[in-house]
C-alpha cells in the first residue's frame, strides 16, 4: 500500500493510519490520551532542576542504511543533544512530513525502528502529527525533545578551562561514509554509527568526573564541533592527529573522495572535555561502554584561540571549520 | 631512505647553488590540499618554495561554460546533472548556485553513471552532465557514453569542459621560467603514465616527479628533486611507482581516444591553450565556450594559477574574497589553491 493525499486529510485514511501504524508502536498513557495536547507532571522533577529542550528534522536519503535509518536517526540525534547539556532525556515529540507514494511497509519499519530506540533511551514519545505532500515516496521526521538537568549540573563550552582533556568517544566518519558510499553506489562495508550515547553520559556522572562540555560529533565534524568550543570558551584545543581513531575502510574511503574524517559527520559519536585530573578515569569507564569502546584521549584545551593538530611527522596545521558542504572533489 | 633522514636534509637545505630559492611547483590541488593537512612547509626549509599550480578544473573553466550549463538548466525537460564544486563558480549572470533558485533544473550528481538511470527512469527529460575535469575524470565520461551507446539511450547530453594537463604544463614552462621543478599529480598519472612527461623535463631540462598523496610521498618526490637540481638534472622520476606505470593505463586511454580528440580550450585566467581541451568527436557543444568574463583588476587568480604569486599575495584573498563568498574562482573549489590556503592557514 502507499501513501496518498488522504492519509493526511485528518478524516478516515489519517485515523487508520493512527491506529495501525502509530498508535500500535508509540503507545504509551500519555499519547494515549488522544487530547490536543500532551499534559505533563511536573511534581516528579526534583527541585532546582531544569528543564532542557531541543529540536531537530531528519531529512536523510536513503531512508534505510547500513546501520539504521531515518526512525532511529531521528531518535539518536534528539536524544544525544539533551544527553549533551547533561539533561536525562524524558519526552519527544514527532512530526510527520510523508511524501505521496510512499510506501506504507517503509513507514511501518521506521515507525518501529523510532520505537525501539525511544525505548532504549528510555524517552516517550508523547505528541505527534503527520502531513502528506506532493512528492516521490520519500519522508521527514521532526522531533523535539525535554530532557531534565539535575539540580548544580551545569555543562556548557563556555565552562572549559586551560589544560582540560578532550576525549573522543570512538571512530569519525562512519555515518557519513556510510552514507554517501550508498548515494554514489560505492561497496562498502562501513555501517552508520547510528546510536543514543546515554550510556557514555550516565557512567561519567555516576562516577562523578568533571565534566566542562560535552558535544555530538555530527554534522560539520569534528574540527567544526572543536571550533564552536574554542570560541566559546576562548581556549584553543591542541589535538593529536595519530590519537584520533579512523577506521582503516573509512580512511581508505576519504582518501578516495578526497574528504578529511575530520570533517565528516557521525551520529553515535561524542566529544567530552573534562578536568585533567579526570582524564584517564574518563578513558577508562567511556571504554567499559558498548558505544564508547573506542575511546581516546585526542588532546586538550590551550591558551589562544582555534583548532590545531599535530601531525605524526610533527607539523601542525590549523583546523578550521567546514565550509560548503564536504562534497566529494572531482579530480 | 628513511623518512626522517629526508626530513632533517630538507630542512637542512641551504637553497641552490647561487643561494636563491629553490621554487616547486606542485601541479594538483589534491597535493596542494595534502601540503597543508600534513603541516609539509613546516618541515622543510624556507629556502623551499612550494607553489600551487593550476591543478583544479573546476577552477580554470571559464565564464561561458557555466553560462551555457545554466542555459540547459532553464530549459523545459532538461535537468543539468554536476558536480558540487561548480554551483558557486560565478557566470556572467550568476552562478548555477544562484539560478537553481530562479527555477533552473539543478540536480548535484555525485557519478556521471547516474544519469543513465535517470534518463532511462524518465525518457521525457533530457540530461545534461556538466563533464569537467583534467585526464583522471575523462575515462568515467567515456565509459558513460559507451553505455549510453550500448543501451542507446536518447536523452543524455554532456557539455564538456574537459581539459589535459601537460599542455598548460608546456604553458607554465614557457611563461614561467624560474620554476625548478614539478611535482606532478599521481592521479592524471595513473592515466597519461609517467613517461608522458619525458618530452617535458627533455625540452625545459627541469625535473618532474610524480607523488603519491601521503606526507612521507610528498617529502620524497620534493627530495628527489632537490637531489636533480644539486646534481644539474632534469628528468621524470616515478615516486609512486605503486600506482604509476610508465606507460600508464591503456585502458583508460583508449576509452579518451575513442569518444574524444584534442581542440584549443580556454583556461580561466591563462587564456586559450593550443590543444589543452578534450572535445567529444561529434557534435559537441563544450566547444568554442572560449569568452570569459574580465576579473576586476584587483583579482589575480591567472597569475595564482601559474604560481606568480601565492594565494595569499591577492590584494582581495579573504578581503571580498573568501571560500562563503568567492569571487575568483580559485576560492570556489575544495581544490583551488586559493580556497585550500584560505581554510588551512588562518588562526
Amino acid at each position: 500500500m502507499k501513501i496518498t493525499m488522504a492519509h493526511g486529510s485528518g478524516g478516515k485514511d489519517s485515523a487508520l493510519l493512527m491506529g495501525s501504524i502509530f498508535g500500535k508502536y508509540f503507545a504509551n498513557p500519555i499519547l494515549d490520551q488522544m487530547d490536543d495536547a500532551a499534559v505533563l507532571e511536573t511534581t516528579a522533577f526534583v527541585p532546582g532542576s531544569k528543564l532542557a529542550c531541543t529540536t531537530d528534522t531528519f531529512v536523510v536519503t536513503p531512508v534505510v542504511f547500513p546501520g539504521g535509518d531515518i526512525g532511529k536517526l531521528s531518535v539518536c540525534g534528539t536524544v544525544n543533544d539533551l544527553l549533551m547539556m547533561g539533561a536525562t532525556p524524558k519526552y519527544l515529540t514527532c512530526g510527520f512530513v510523508l511524501q505521496e507514494g510512499l510506501d506504507v511497509d517503509l513507514l511501518e519499519q521506521v515507525v518501529e525502528s523510532m520505537a525501539r530506540t525511544a525505548k532504549e533511551a528510555g524517552v516517550l514519545i508523547i505528541a505527534g502529527d503527520t502531513k502528506v505532500v506532493e512528492g516521490n515516496g520519500e519522508l521527514y521526521i521532526n522531533t523535539t525533545g525535554i530532557g531534565v538537568v539535575p539540580p548544580g549540573r551545569e555543562i556548557h563550552a563556555g565552562s572549559c578551562e586551560e589544560g582540560d582533556a578532550i576525549i573522543l568517544s570512538g571512530t569519525l566518519g562512519d555515518h557519513h561514509a556510510c552514507i554517501l558510499g550508498a548515494r554514489m553506489g560505492i561497496e562498502n562495508p562501513i555501517e552508520s554509527d547510528c546510536a543514543c550515547l546515554g550510556d557514555i553520559t550516565a557512567t561519567l556522572h555516576d562516577n562523578g568526573v568533571d565534566v566542562r562540555a560535552m558535544r555530538d560529533v555530527t554534522r560539520g565534524g569534528l574540527a567544526t564541533i572543536l571550533n564552536e568550543i574554542c570560541q566559546s570558551s576562548g581556549l584553543l584545543a591542541m589535538l593529536e592527529e595519530d590519537k584520533i581513531p579512523v577506521t582503516p575502510v573509512v580512511q581508505d574511503f576519504c582518501n578516495l573522495l578526497g574528504l578529511e574524517p575530520f570533517y565528516m559527520g557521525n551520529e553515535g559519536k561524542m566529544i567530552a572535555v573534562v578536568a585533567k585530573k579526570d582524564a584517564k578515569k574518563t578513558l577508562q569507564l567511556m571504554k567499559k561502554t558498548v558505544h564508547g569502546k573506542d575511546a581516546e584521549i585526542i588532546g586538550e584545551m590551550k591558551a589562544g584561540n582555534g583548532v590545531l593538530v599535530r601531525t605524526p611527522l610533527g607539523s601542525t596545521r590549523v583546523l578550521d571549520v567546514l565550509y560548503g558542504e564536504g562534497l566529494p572533489r572531482i579530480c | 631512505m628513511d623518512i626522517q633522514q629526508i626530513i632533517s636534509e630538507l630542512r637542512e637545505y641551504k637553497g641552490k647553488a647561487d643561494g636563491t630559492d629553490l621554487k616547486i611547483m606542485e601541479v594538483c590541488g589534491t597535493h596542494t590540499a595534502a601540503i597543508f593537512r600534513k603541516g609539509i612547509r613546516q618541515l622543510i626549509s624556507p629556502k623551499i618554495r612550494l607553489i600551487s599550480g593550476p591543478g583544479c578544473p573546476v577552477c580554470v573553466t571559464p565564464t561561458a561554460y557555466i553560462d551555457k550549463c545554466i542555459e540547459y538548466a532553464m530549459k523545459d525537460n532538461h535537468v543539468l546533472l554536476t558536480f558540487g564544486d561548480m554551483m558557486k563558480v560565478p557566470g556572467s549572470k550568476g552562478s548555477l548556485s544562484d539560478m537553481a533558485g530562479q527555477g533552473a533544473h539543478v540536480k548535484l550528481m555525485y557519478s556521471p553513471f547516474e544519469a543513465i538511470e535517470l534518463a532511462s527512469a524518465h525518457p521525457d527529460t533530457t540530461y545534461v552532465i556538466a563533464a569537467v575535469g583534467f585526464e583522471t575524470t575523462v575515462p568515467s565520461y567515456g565509459l558513460v557514453l559507451e553505455e549510453i551507446r550500448r543501451r542507446e539511450i536518447q536523452n543524455v547530453r554532456l557539455v564538456t569542459a574537459l581539459k589535459t594537463v601537460l599542455p598548460a604544463l608546456e604553458y607554465i614552462c614557457s611563461n614561467q621560467p624560474d620554476i625548478d621543478g614539478f611535482l606532478m599529480p599521481g592521479h592524471v598519472s595513473v592515466i597519461t603514465g609517467s613517461n608522458a612527461f619525458h618530452g617535458l623535463a627533455e625540452k625545459y631540462h627541469k625535473p618532474f616527479v610524480v607523488a603519491g598523496f601521503e606526507a612521507e610521498h610528498i617529502l620524497t618526490a620534493i627530495y628527489m628533486i632537490v637531489k636533480q637540481i644539486q646534481h644539474g638534472q632534469g628528468m621524470v622520476e616515478n615516486a609512486y611507482p605503486g600506482a604509476v606505470r610508465p606507460e600508464g593505463n591503456p585502458k583508460a586511454l583508449a576509452v579518451i581516444d575513442e569518444f574524444f580528440e584534442p581542440g584549443p580550450a580556454m583556461w580561466r585566467g591563462l587564456g586559450i591553450i593550443p590543444d589543452s581541451g578534450l572535445y567529444l568527436k561529434e557534435g559537441d557543444v563544450g566547444r568554442g565556450l572560449d569568452q570569459d568574463r574580465e576579473l576586476p583588476e584587483a583579482c589575480r587568480c591567472g597569475d595564482v594559477i601559474v604560481g606568480k604569486i601565492n594565494p595569499n599575495e591577492c590584494p582581495m584573498f579573504g578581503k571580498g574574497c573568501d571560500p562563503g563568498a568567492p569571487y575568483g574562482p580559485c576560492m570556489v573549489s575544495a581544490e583551488g589553491a586559493c580556497g585550500i590556503w584560505y581554510r588551512n592557514s588562518r588562526g
